[in-house]
């Protein structure tokens, strides 16, 4: 196999111009929605007190989550030996790097009082870390993956890049791949600890995001890497697409098996199949209509089709599976977050619980510009960064053709 | 294990769902005299304070402890009342028994609780537990993150979605807050006052509320 060519894509044509102006237009109405919730307070938002956790925290967690899994491609490559990806390593650390910042300007631009972080010395972060909080703050312990990741990952890229310090990539590879795996844990945590929530009391959780992860990394992988060669004249060869095809559907599956499973391990608890399982499920409400349609018939039979059946050999295809994965994806996170918190907790077990604030009743929620237009411009900033990352950097590989890929290939 | 952790967190409200006792006892009660706490000295862990509430004295009509919680610390709705972002400190919820249908209802606030999830989950440790028990968040240190709020299992803290008006004690729009116990009462330098809702609700006769 020859070794890639790596140049960055030119930044000079108005098509350049026109996908940055975009970018920057949604991120500019996603910030300026922020500046407008913390002015007015969260009041003008869809959020309650009892859904304190709204439309951005899906789009945040969706993206922390997939941020894991688009890197991915740079692990199969090298931890897991499969050469064919190797080219598109660099591409899938900055996606995974420019995603989780996506993910986390969201969770900060909802925080009430955003600026109080600045006042939060640094070591009180660290003492969550301590043994003694070790059972605590796994948001306190969030914060370590993060930094660490990015950090991690940014280390694994410069090895990658720079020639002389090649022979130190394949451990810094190893470290990024078990750093990623304690990440998507650590964020699935922040739900499995709050044990006061039905919804999320399940072992499963953290398992299933890391699945969950493979998948909408994957995806974002894709909806980055075709468009990028097409739009600017680089040729992607058949080789590459098919694998990533195959492998998106092979994700896709992992991730239904997973969600069948804590499906199955709910209604067996009898507790919930007739509560909170029942409710999501088949409550005839908007969660069960996101669960049905968005995450099941959208998100998973479709994509699943599109990328495993024979029929579809098209990028086109792909491209619409991957974009099927990320609305699956949101779906999900919408059910798990939003529908995990409008169900009633069950406070006095054996009573119906009743007050004025709707203790023991469903809480409603419809979400509000702002929080869609916060959640979108996450989106808009890792595809901001990751198109100003290949501007500036080489890491797109001149031609991902199938003779500069693959020897063997015969056309 | 999770379902044990919940049954801890809700201990306190074993006696109180059975039908026949009628007791909820918040932790950390003492049954000892309660001595003057000096000025100069900080709370410690010699007096646990807590609150016992008689189901069956709580008359279903009555609102007052309610009341004078909102009044006693500002907790004025800044709009029109709207139950779904004002903070509530504390509020009476009605419970009727799946089985034997029998009615009854509390007060419920923050129950300080033993080992308190929300100070668990802080991630700027804004939540916090004194030595005497009280749970109370910083609303400087505060980030506005409402974790804690996902993990209460009472829903007995309230964000705080809109500038505040009338407030008494500080507050902050984009923090949490929930009952103090009237930390400024009972740390009182004259000694402990009882806290406003077991006033109201002793002076109303109904006497559910034994500081
Ligand atoms: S806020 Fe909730 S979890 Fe925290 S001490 Fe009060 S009742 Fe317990
Ligand atoms: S909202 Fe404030 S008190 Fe609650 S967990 Fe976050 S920082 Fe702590």
């Amino acid at each position: 196999m020859k070794t890639p060519r790596y140049t960055e894509i030119e930044g000079r044509s108005p098509g350049f111009f026109a996908l940055m102006a975009v970018l920057i237009a949604i991120i500019g109405a996603g910030v300026i929605s922020a500046f407008i919730m913390h002015g007015e307070g969260h009041i003008i938002t869809g959020m309650t007190n009892r859904i304190v956790w709204g439309t951005p925290h899906v789009f945040a967690v969706f993206l922390i989550v997939a941020a894991s899994g688009a890197l991915n491609v740079a692990s199969i490559a090298s931890v897991f030996g499969r050469t064919v990806y190797k080219p598109l390593s660099p591409l899938s650390m900055v996606l995974s790097m420019t995603i989780l910042a996506g993910g986390l300007v969201i969770l900060i631009l909802d925080l009430g009082r955003p600026e109080h972080l600045l006042d939060v010395p640094l070591t009180q972060f660290l003492y969550n870390t301590m043994p003694e909080r070790w059972t605590h703050s796994v948001f306190g312990w969030n914060f370590i993956l993060y930094t660490g990741f990015m950090f991690i990952v940014g280390i694994y890229l410069w090895f990658t890049l720079v020639k002389r310090h090649n022979k130190y990539a394949k451990t810094a590879s190893m470290v990024a791949f078990l750093w990623r795996l304690a990440l998507t844990t650590g964020t699935g945590l922040i739900f499995g600890f709050l044990v006061a929530r039905e919804a999320y009391d399940a072992a499963i959780l953290a398992p299933m995001f890391v699945v969950l992860s493979f998948a909408y990394g994957l995806a974002l992988f894709c909806l980055v890497l075709i468009p990028a060669y097409a739009w600017t004249g680089r040729e992607l060869g058949d080789v590459i697409v098919n694998r990533l095809r195959k492998l998106l559907g092979i994700f896709v599956a992992a991730a239904l098996y997973f969600v069948i499973i804590l499906n199955l391990t709910n209604f067996y608890s009898a507790a919930k199949a007739d509560g909170i399982q029942n409710f999501l499920l088949f409550g005839g409400n908007s969660y069960s209509q996101a669960f049905w349609i968005g995450q099941i018939l959208l998100g998973t039979l479709a994509p699943l089709a599109l990328t495993l059946l024979p029929g579809f050999k098209s990028r086109g295809a792909l491209i619409i599976a991957s974009l099927l994965v990320v609305i699956g994806g949101l779906s999900q996170m919408y059910v798990t977050i939003i529908g995990g918190q409008a169900f009633p907790m069950d406070m006095f077990p054996g009573k119906i619980v009743e007050s004025v604030i709707g203790d023991g009743a469903i809480a409603e929620y419809s979400a509000s510009l702002y929080e869609i237009l916060l959640g979108l411009s996450g989106i808009a900033i890792t595809l901001f960064l990751a198109v100003f990352a290949m501007n500036v950097l080489r890491i797109l590989p001149e031609s991902l053709a199938d003779k500069d890929i693959d020897p063997h290939h015969s056309a | 294990m999770s379902q044990n952790k919940v049954d801890q967190y809700r201990r306190q409200f074993l006696a109180q769902a059975s039908a026949v006792a009628g007791l909820s006892i918040a932790p950390g009660v003492i049954l000892n005299t309660v001595h003057a706490k000096p000025a100069d000295q900080a709370a410690s862990d010699k007096n646990r304070w807590g609150l016992l509430i008689d189901a069956n004295k709580c008359a279903s009509n009555c609102n007052k402890c309610v009341t004078a919680c909102h009044v006693e610390n500002g907790v004025v709705p800044a709009g029109k009342i709207n139950y779904k972002t004002d903070a509530q400190w504390i509020r009476k919820v009605k419970l009727t028994d799946r089985q034997t249908g029998h009615v009854q209802t509390i007060p419920m606030m923050c129950q300080h609780c033993a080992n308190p999830p929300c100070v668990d989950v802080c991630p700027t440790n804004a939540s916090m537990k004194r030595e005497d028990g009280v749970v109370l968040v910083d609303k400087h240190a505060c980030i506005g993150c409402r974790y804690c709020m996902m993990a209460c299992p009472y829903n007995a803290r309230s964000y705080i979605h809109e500038e505040t008006t009338e407030q008494k004690y500080p507050r902050g729009k984009g923090t949490v807050e929930s009952c103090t116990l009237c930390v400024h009462r009972i740390d009182d330098p004259n000694g402990p006052i009882d806290p406003a809702c077991v006033e109201a609700c002793n002076a109303e006769g109904h006497k559910a509320n034994p500081f």
